[in-house]
C-alpha cells in the first residue's frame, strides 16, 4: 500500500529560518552566513576583519564546528562576543541547521549588536542546502583548493551573494591564474560579487569590509 | 546525513503508530539536479539512519528533476546539463530557475498485513 506524503524535506528547517529572518528584521540586525571548505580561511578572514568592523559596528559571531572550541578561542581574542556550536551532540552534522543557529543567536545579547556573522561548518556541500535565516551568503574559496571548485560544487556558488577568493599571496607558488577563479565563479553565478583577498597579508579585505558595512547600514535603515 | 534524518522523521510521522510493527518497502523521492544531494551518498546515509526502524531495508526510489531555467531576456526555456548558467539561445546570464531545486518526499510504500492493513486504510 502506498501512503502519499508530498512534503518538502526541509520544510521544518525553512520555517524556523523564516522565523529567524522575521526576528532579525524587527531588530534591524544583519546576518551573514559564511561558508567554505575546511581550511579555506574563514576563521582567519574573520580574525583580520572583526577589529575593523568593530570600530563602527557591534558584531557577534556564531561559529559551527563538528568538534573543538579552537575557532571560538581564536575569534574571542578579537574582543567580539562569540558563541561556539559543536554539532557533535546533534549527530556530528556537517552543516548548521536553522534551529541550531537560532539557539546560538539566543546566547548572544542581540539588542547590543548590529550584525552577526555565522561561520558555518567547513563544507562546500550541505551548508548550501540549509537556510539559516541569513540576509546574505558568502563563500570563501582559497586558491590552493583549485579553480575547478565552483564548477564541481555549483550550488553553494549559485546561491551565494559574495565570494572571497582567499590566499592570493600564494598565487606565485601555484600553476594557476588568479582570473580563472573569477571566470569559473561567474559561469555559475554571473551576479556574484567577487573579492580577491589574502587573510595573511590583509590584501583586498578592506573592500569586503566596506561592502559588509554598507549592508549593515542598509539593514538598520 | 542531516537530510537523510529529516526524510526519516517525515516518513515515520506519516506512518500509523509511528511505524510500530510496520515494514516499509520503499520511499519515493523527487530530487532536483541543483541540490546538495548525491544519490549514492544519500542511499548510504539512509541505510545508516534507518537501522532498527520501520524503514530498515526500504528501497530508495529517486526521481531526478532536471534543472530547467527561463531566460529573463529572451524568454527561452531550456534544460541545463552542465554547470554553466547561460541561456543556450541568447547567451544571457540572467536565468530564472524553474525546477531542479526540489527535495521532496513523495510517498511511502508499506507492506500490507492483516490488522495493519485496516489501520492503514483508516489513516489514509
Amino acid at each position: 500500500m502506498e501512503i502519499k506524503v508530498v512534503r518538502k524535506v526541509l520544510d521544518v528547517n525553512d520555517t524556523i529560518a523564516e522565523q529567524t529572518r522575521g526576528m532579525l528584521k524587527e531588530k534591524g540586525l544583519f546576518l551573514i552566513n559564511m561558508m567554505g571548505s575546511p581550511g579555506a580561511g574563514k576563521t582567519s578572514v574573520l580574525e583580520k576583519i572583526l577589529g575593523a568592523i568593530n570600530k563602527e559596528f557591534r558584531a557577534g559571531v556564531v561559529v559551527g564546528d563538528i568538534a573543538t572550541t579552537w575557532d571560538s578561542d581564536r575569534l574571542s581574542q578579537t574582543g567580539v562576543p562569540v558563541v561556539q556550536i559543536n554539532t557533535e551532540p546533534f549527530g556530528g552534522d556537517c552543516h548548521l541547521t536553522a534551529n541550531v543557529v537560532k539557539e546560538g543567536l539566543n546566547q548572544l545579547d542581540l539588542s547590543r549588536l548590529d550584525l552577526v556573522i555565522v561561520e558555518n561548518v567547513g563544507n562546500l556541500v550541505c551548508p548550501a542546502e540549509f537556510d539559516i535565516g541569513q540576509d546574505s551568503r558568502a563563500v570563501v574559496l582559497s586558491v590552493t583548493e583549485g579553480e575547478d571548485k565552483p564548477i564541481k560544487y555549483p550550488l553553494v556558488f549559485r546561491i551565494s551573494n559574495t565570494a572571497l577568493v582567499n590566499k592570493i599571496d600564494l598565487i606565485p607558488h601555484l600553476d594557476v591564474e588568479l582570473k580563472s577563479f573569477s571566470q569559473n565563479i561567474r559561469a555559475i553565478n554571473p551576479d556574484m560579487k567577487i573579492f580577491e583577498v589574502s587573510s595573511k597579508t590583509g590584501q583586498g579585505l578592506d573592500k569586503w569590509v566596506k561592502w559588509l558595512k554598507d549592508q549593515v547600514k542598509a539593514k538598520k535603515g | 546525513m542531516g537530510i537523510a534524518m529529516e526524510v526519516m522523521r517525515i516518513a515515520i510521522d506519516h506512518l500509523p503508530d509511528q511505524g510500530q510493527g510496520i515494514r516499509v518497502i520503499a520511499l519515493r523521492l523527487k530530487i532536483g539536479k541543483l541540490t546538495a544531494v548525491i544519490p549514492e551518498t544519500f542511499r548510504f546515509c539512509m541505510e545508516i539512519v534507518t537501522k532498527d526502524t520501520a524503514l530498515e531495508g526500504a528501497r530508495i526510489i529517486i526521481e531526478d528533476v532536471p534543472l530547467l531555467v527561463k531566460c529573463k531576456d529572451c524568454g527561452e526555456e531550456s534544460q541545463i546539463n552542465e554547470p554553466s548558467f547561460f541561456c543556450p539561445k541568447c547567451d544571457s546570464p540572467r536565468l530564472e530557475i524553474l525546477s531542479g531545486r526540489d527535495l521532496c518526499l513523495e510517498s511511502i510504500e508499506v507492506e500490507e498485513t492483516g490488522e495493519k492493513k485496516e489501520k492503514l486504510r483508516d489513516g489514509d
